[in-house]
């Protein structure tokens, strides 16, 4: 009667593959910054500088018109997509237009959008614009070092943290674990050449904040098992520690799943690169924590000579 | 085993009770929102039928804050401007002139005659014609420093003085221009509210930003660019001598002359001299109006001591004319007529309605003290708002449901309870923004959808855990009672460092990506402290009613 997502009891041999599995990671991680060299990242104008503008309209969006339109004005790169959403009507066309940073302005000119919206007019006299933005290109390069700063920052106080709590080699895996899944959310980035803004630097803080609380789960009953079966091989401990907390990994992944696909289906098309980054990493995350930082602590090896016994509960007087 | 003591339940409740007051607001958004801004009209404006009744519809007793809306919610302008903070000093040092003059004018026996000449920007450079008494004129220019008050800069005085040969250069130390950049923006930021104060909107955040950034978020205004206009204006103010007129623009003016255009004659360009008379600074008030001959005009009042320079001035130039000078731009030069005692007078020039009245605005509100340039900015309009609030709303709604049905189909029971606890995390969640005034942007949403996923992570390993002891313990009481104990340092673990990311994201983050980490921080404290408290308190009252042989998580 119950929905079982595992049975009772598993005995999956999570290391059987580790070889495959782990090759498959390694593989994964060097196509991903192959992509991220080759390709690069379609990177929006936070981090580039220029302007967008989102254009609304009851006639169908005629990219080829628009360009013709606005080829003339001389504004350098232009990009022009149209978006597509589900929840949009056959009444609401939308396209967004993309104008690099102009050369030798540091701020942004009114007259350029003012020009761009005029002749935009002309050729769709329904057309309106709902959303304009523009950064300076010294915005832009100090908002790519703040996010650098932040991505780095992250990285370091969880390994403090992990080292703090556990041991040093738990901390080695758990950091590897998220660089794995920074560079695959970036690759996909990549690939798809989706836009890569601030909210996706947001949305790779979560994934790092996401697949470092599966990690930690793991860890902390691997810590607990360590402690209880001493004579035990660490592979056949970290084998037992995987499969006793799989049920609760795959519940909460299918819980923030699903949170998440609703967002992603029904949240509107200016945060879907946000929710499909956040989502790609849940689901890149639980694999990790199960196949990366496991397998990289096994081979660094854990000491577990004089380990304090009761260091698994010092939260466990906390009473309720 | 199960005991939790009566305080303890008081204390969980209270809590629950205070976090969903303060969320409530929020779920009659609009009536509340009429309450609060009619309360404040009443204040401000007296109280009329349609205010009083638009106050009654929110009891005064209960809490009234609300979750901000970001700009991206709400439609809206945002702009982020950089303060051009060195521009002021070369007025300070300017307006040091006539003390450094008549100090050294006083011993004129012994440095001789002195000149100013055209220094470096931002320096007051000037010669003396006996330089063997250089030494002497230093001591006595150095002798004007004032010590600079700040934390940091004890010691330091504000000027510094430099001799080479016949040449004096007074310049201004690291230590007073950080001071000056400081007042600068305070002055910045402060005219920049005054002025977006003026138009009215509601809510408008002005902040500084780093060293010399304000940024400004004003929901309800069409554009950035209409933003821009209203606060990009520097509306100096400034009342010259004039020397000459010219078509030239490029005729070399004399020294410490400039040459500046005309408004309303094409071509044409006034030479005044560069020290105005008066300033924007001494106006007191500002009003639209309209001339003789009933053309837009605006009508302005000095201070008693800007008054008595005008006065003096209009007295001894009796026929000559005087520029009236808007940022670097001669709006009018008028030939005085006549002795000026008031202290009020009238600007005229080719103004529309719109215009005399912006003016008179931004004359009341004072001159910005430096220029301004933007380096972002975003509108928002207000459907694209409205949509997003929609599309977050149906996508919270149904994530919500959807992990409601998954709980109980995995946990029956329990699942119920970790339900409960989930509806009253929003709910504190919610009140907790409210509480601190916190903004909910379009990722802020986002951090919401993604907390009701999280939240339920607590739950469930406190129930794997719980199956897991059933297997083993003696008793569901003390499998209950282990469950929530070895699960402990697995929950605080896993949130603390989810924690810091959040905090992280919120020190380095700006607008949106802040507005997401403070929902998921504190989405993180309020699943924490549902699941360990909240459940428990549930499962053990559910528990002790029943009596349970066997339970089944």
């Amino acid at each position: 009667m119950r929905l079982k997502l595992v049975p009772e009891t598993t005995n999956i041999d999570f290391f059987g593959y580790a070889k495959a599995t782990f090759g498959a990671s390694v593989i994964a991680v060097i196509l991903s910054l192959v992509a991220w060299l080759m390709l690069g990242l379609n990177f929006g104008i936070d981090f580039r500088g220029g302007t967008t503008i989102r254009t609304e309209s009851v006639q169908a969006v005629d990219i080829g018109a628009y360009r013709e339109a606005i080829d003339p004005l001389g504004l350098g790169d232009v990009t022009i997509t149209e978006v597509f959403d589900p929840t949009f009507g056959p009444e609401k066309n939308v396209a967004m237009i993309r104008i690099q940073a102009q050369d030798d302005q540091e701020s942004v000119a009114a007259d350029t959008i003012a020009k761009v919206e005029e002749t935009l007019q002309q050729v769709d006299p329904s057309i309106t614009f709902p959303s304009v933005e523009s950064v300076g290109p010294k915005v832009s390069g100090e908002l790519i070092q703040t996010a650098l700063i932040a991505v780095g920052a992250s990285l370091a106080a969880i390994l403090f943290y992990i080292w703090l709590r556990f041991e040093w080699q738990f901390s080695v895996g758990a950091v590897a674990a998220l660089f794995h899944d920074v560079i695959l959310t970036i690759g996909v980035f990549s690939v798809l050449q989706i836009r890569f803004d601030l909210a996706t630097i947001a949305a790779l803080l979560t994934i790092i904040g996401y697949s470092i609380n599966d990690t930690v789960v793991i860890f902390d009953r691997l810590r607990e098992n360590l402690i209880k079966y001493r004579k035990r091989d660490l592979r056949e401990v970290m084998n037992l520690s995987v499969n006793e907390t799989l049920s609760r990994t795959l519940m909460t992944s299918g819980t923030t799943l699903l949170a998440l696909i609703a967002l992603l289906v029904l949240g509107g098309d200016v945060i879907r690169g946000f929710v499909f980054a956040i989502t790609w990493g849940v689901i890149v995350g639980t694999y990790s924590s199960v196949y990366v930082a496991k397998n990289v602590v096994l081979y660094l090896g854990v000491n577990r000579e004089d380990k304090p016994t009761d260091k698994g509960n010092q939260f466990a007087n906390i009473d309720a | 085993m199960l005991d939790i003591p009566l305080w303890k339940r008081i204390v969980i409740w209270g809590l629950i009770a205070l976090g969903l007051a303060f969320a409530l607001p929020n779920a009659f958004y609009s009536r509340v929102e009429g309450h609060n801004d009619a309360l404040a009209e009443i204040e401000t404006l007296g109280a009329t039928p349609e205010r009083t009744a638009a106050a009654a519809g929110w009891p005064d007793w209960m809490p009234n804050s609300l979750v901000n809306l970001g700009l991206d919610l709400r439609g809206g302008a945002h702009l982020l401007a950089e303060v051009q903070v060195t521009e002021v000093y070369a007025d300070r040092v300017d307006g040091m002139w006539p003390e450094v003059r008549d100090a050294l004018r006083e011993a004129r026996d012994e440095v001789g005659t002195i000149r100013r000449i055209e220094g470096e920007p931002g320096t007051l450079a000037f010669r003396i014609s006996k330089p063997e008494a250089m030494a002497r004129a230093l001591e006595i220019v150095r002798g004007l420093a004032r010590p600079v008050v700040t934390l940091t800069g004890v010691g330091a005085s504000d000027i510094a003085v430099a001799g080479d040969g016949d040449t004096i250069t007074l310049s201004l130390t690291p230590e007073e221009q950080a001071a000056t950049d400081d007042r600068t923006m305070q002055q910045s930021v402060e005219i920049i509210r005054r002025r977006v104060d003026e138009v009215g909107t509601r809510e408008p955040t002005i902040q500084r930003q780093g060293a010399d950034r304000i940024l400004i978020q004003v929901p309800g205004i069409g554009s950035a660019s209409e933003l821009k206009e209203l606060i990009g204006t520097t509306a100096q103010l400034t009342f010259h001598p004039v020397v000459g007129r010219t078509t030239d623009s490029t005729q070399s003016p004399g020294p410490r002359q400039l040459v500046l255009p005309s408004v309303d004659e094409e071509g044409v360009f006034y030479i005044v001299e560069q020290t105005p008379v008066v300033t924007g600074e001494e106006l007191v008030d500002a009003q639209p109006a309209f001339d003789q001959n009933g053309r837009p005009a605006v009508n302005f009042r000095f201070n008693p001591s800007g008054a008595r320079k005008f006065g003096d001035y209009t007295a001894e130039n009796i026929g000559s004319p005087f520029a009236i000078v808007l940022d670097n731009e001669v709006i009018s030069a008028p030939v005085i007529q006549s002795h000026i005692p008031g202290g009020s007078g009238i600007i005229t020039g080719q103004f529309s309605v719109e215009e005399s009245t912006n003016l008179a605005v931004l004359l009341r509100a004072g001159a910005l003290p430096a220029g301004m340039t933007f380096l972002e900015e975003r509108t928002i309009g207000p459907e694209l708002g409205q949509d997003s609030i929609d599309a977050g709303r149906i996508a919270c709604i149904v994530a919500f449901g959807a992990v409601l049905v998954f709980m109980v189909l995995s946990y029956g029971l329990f699942g119920v309870f970790a339900n409960i606890a989930l509806i009253l995390n929003v709910g504190l969640l919610f009140g907790l923004l409210s509480m601190i005034g916190a903004t909910l942007t379009l990722p802020g949403i986002a951090g919401i959808v993604l907390t009701i996923g999280m939240a339920v992570d607590a739950n469930v390993l406190i129930f794997e855990r719980i199956r897991e002891e059933l297997k083993t313990a003696r008793g569901p009481a003390r499998a209950i009672e282990l469950g929530y104990e070895r699960a402990l340092s697995a929950i605080v673990d896993a949130n603390i460092t989810t924690f810091i990311v959040s905090v992280i994201l919120f020190t380095l983050g700006s607008g949106p990506v802040r507005g997401f980490s403070i929902t998921l921080g504190l989405g993180i404290l309020t699943s924490v402290f549902t699941a360990i408290f909240v459940t428990r308190l549930i499962i053990v009252t559910w528990f002790e009613r029943r009596r349970p042989k066997t339970i089944e998580v």
